[in-house]
């Protein structure tokens, strides 16, 4: 049980103690909400006692009588305004016109209690406070964490973009002091380093976009009947070129035609990602299939490569940003860390899902479902 | 002419362990590279180096001392340098300026990362000029 701190300010003794009983006793369930919420009643006689208990204690919820000794209520809800103290207040008052209540809420209180009122009529009204007040908190919590995230993100993708300024330059000094000689070619190794860490930059700002603008929102989505089998077609021929260099095959098991609801480029990015991945970590010579496949609910894009495959470890890691499977057989191979995590979050605003099964030295399996309708309104909120 | 000198280092990143390398054989050292702390165990296992130098972060978040108390405890006369970048990340602070803390710590020096290579050979000499 979590208990709210409640303040009664009313220069009446008898109501003081009517509101101590009801609330004594009342206590809400709200859904989301795991625990019940209780409260804990303080009293204030005057306008004097009100503010100095609302400075030493952290008050919830201020049941306020409109007309006290010391400061009026409204007067109270003016300080409390700009203190900016967290706290929702509730005017109670013998002369319920609307002229009090539309002053009272301009100037900040939640809702409007008129005396005599009987102890069904405060627990409603403290309930519908309560709700409102938990739902503000959760909001702020969540606004909060979501900065936190940020941050973050922001804190690792600066280090990933120093990180490969700073080798470059390291590489560059180490020419420059002739460290190897004078002959250009002892620096071949160097050169092709300095190399593989500006195009893995150039790659993490191009991931970097397509994540702006994936979680920005800010590319309207155009959400249609779409054939998923030409945008795989398309992919794997873009690919072809990186697969020939390694020997590397690629297979497309799929229907003449696939169609689900969803958004051109983003399908593209998922594919183009799946099989980037398959052929960079795939073994020369390797294979990779691309599945695409359709049920009642789903559609399911399978791809499979015959390549150097990760530990149970390693895969539990996988779809965080900024991972890259750090060993000896992927220190040469170009990524950002970012295209799994822009799969996933892709997945994710279709209410699909991601997995992957792999075995050491055997092969990864990516799939990737999707329902095939999506709810258009909802996304295009988002 | 004198023997040169074999230089044990590892660092799980590629292009830190490639630089250091090649300063350190443009100084005229004999340079063993290793990529991990299990590559470097193996290495301990058949060479014995002049120096060593580790970075403390690799399989585990304290690789270097580990390899660091592995080094001392096969070869107590092999000085072990320490390099690591996780005061500048962290503000945790290490330092073998003390009598207590060379107890646990096995290290002669550590050296925050980004290293001077200059600050990097002159503790190399005076530790090579002790033996």
């Amino acid at each position: 049980m979590q208990f709210l701190k409640v303040l009664v300010a009313d220069d009446e003794p008898g109501m003081r103690r009517g509101v101590q009983k009801v609330l004594k006793k009342a206590h809400f369930k709200f859904e989301k909400l795991e625990h019940e919420i209780g409260f804990k009643v303080l009293e204030a006689a005057d306008g004097q006692q009100s503010i100095d208990l609302l400075q030493k204690e952290a008050i919830d919820l201020l049941l306020l009588d409109y007309k006290m000794p010391g400061y009026s209520g409204l007067e109270i809800l003016e300080w409390i305004k700009k203190e900016q103290l967290d706290v929702t207040t509730i005017m109670i008052t013998a002369y319920a016109s609307l002229d009090v209540a539309v002053s009272a809420t301009k100037n900040g209180a939640f809702d409007f209690l008129a005396k005599p009122f009987t102890p069904e009529e405060l627990r409603t009204v403290v309930e519908k406070a309560t709700r409102n007040l938990i739902a503000q908190r959760e909001a702020k919590r969540l606004a909060e964490e979501k900065r936190k995230i940020r941050f973050q993100f922001l804190s690792v993708l600066s280090h990933e973009l120093k990180a490969p300024i700073a080798a470059v330059e390291s590489y560059l000094r180490l020419m420059k002091g002739r460290a190897a000689g004078e002959e250009l070619k002892n620096y071949d190794h160097i050169i092709d380093r300095s190399l593989i860490r500006m195009e893995g930059m150039r790659k993490l700002i191009f991931d970097l976009l397509d994540l702006t603008r994936i979680e920005s929102g800010e590319k309207k989505r155009e959400l249609r009947k779409i054939d998923l089998v030409p945008i795989a077609r398309n992919s794997i021929e873009t690919m072809n070129v990186l697969a020939n260099e390694r020997g590397i095959q690629i297979h497309l098991n799929a229907p003449e035609s696939l169609t689900l609801t969803g958004d051109q480029s983003e399908l593209e990015i998922v594919l183009n990602n799946l099989i980037s991945n398959a052929i960079k970590y795939n073994k020369e010579n390797g294979r990779v299939e691309v599945t695409l496949k359709k049920d009642d609910q789903q559609v399911t894009i399978q791809v499979t490569d015959t390549g150097i495959g990760m530990t149970p470890e390693e895969q539990s890691r996988l779809f965080q940003e900024f991972v890259r499977i750090k060993n000896e057989e992927t220190r040469n191979i170009l990524g950002s860390g970012l295209g799994l995590s822009i799969v996933k979050k892709i997945a994710q605003l279709y209410n699909g899902t991601v997995s992957v099964e792999s075995e050491k030295n055997v092969g990864s399996t990516f799939h990737v479902y999707l329902p095939l309708e999506q709810k258009t309104n909802e996304n295009e909120q988002n | 002419m004198s023997e040169k000198k074999k230089v044990l280092i590892a660092d799980d990143d590629f292009d830190i362990l490639e630089q250091l390398k090649m300063q350190l054989q443009a100084e005229g050292f004999d340079v063993v590279a290793c990529e991990s702390q299990a590559e470097a165990e193996n290495q301990l296992e058949t060479i014995k180096p002049d120096i060593a130098i580790f970075d403390l972060m690799m399989d585990d978040l304290d690789s270097g001392f580990v390899l660091s108390y592995k080094t001392k405890k096969k070869y107590p006369d092999v000085p072990v340098i320490i390099i690591t970048a996780v005061t500048n990340e962290t503000g945790l602070k290490f330092d073998v300026s003390t009598e207590e803390s060379k107890n646990w710590l096995k290290a002669d020096v550590i050296l925050n990362k980004d290293i001077r290579f200059e600050q990097l050979f002159k503790e190399m000499n005076r530790l090579l000029g002790d033996n």
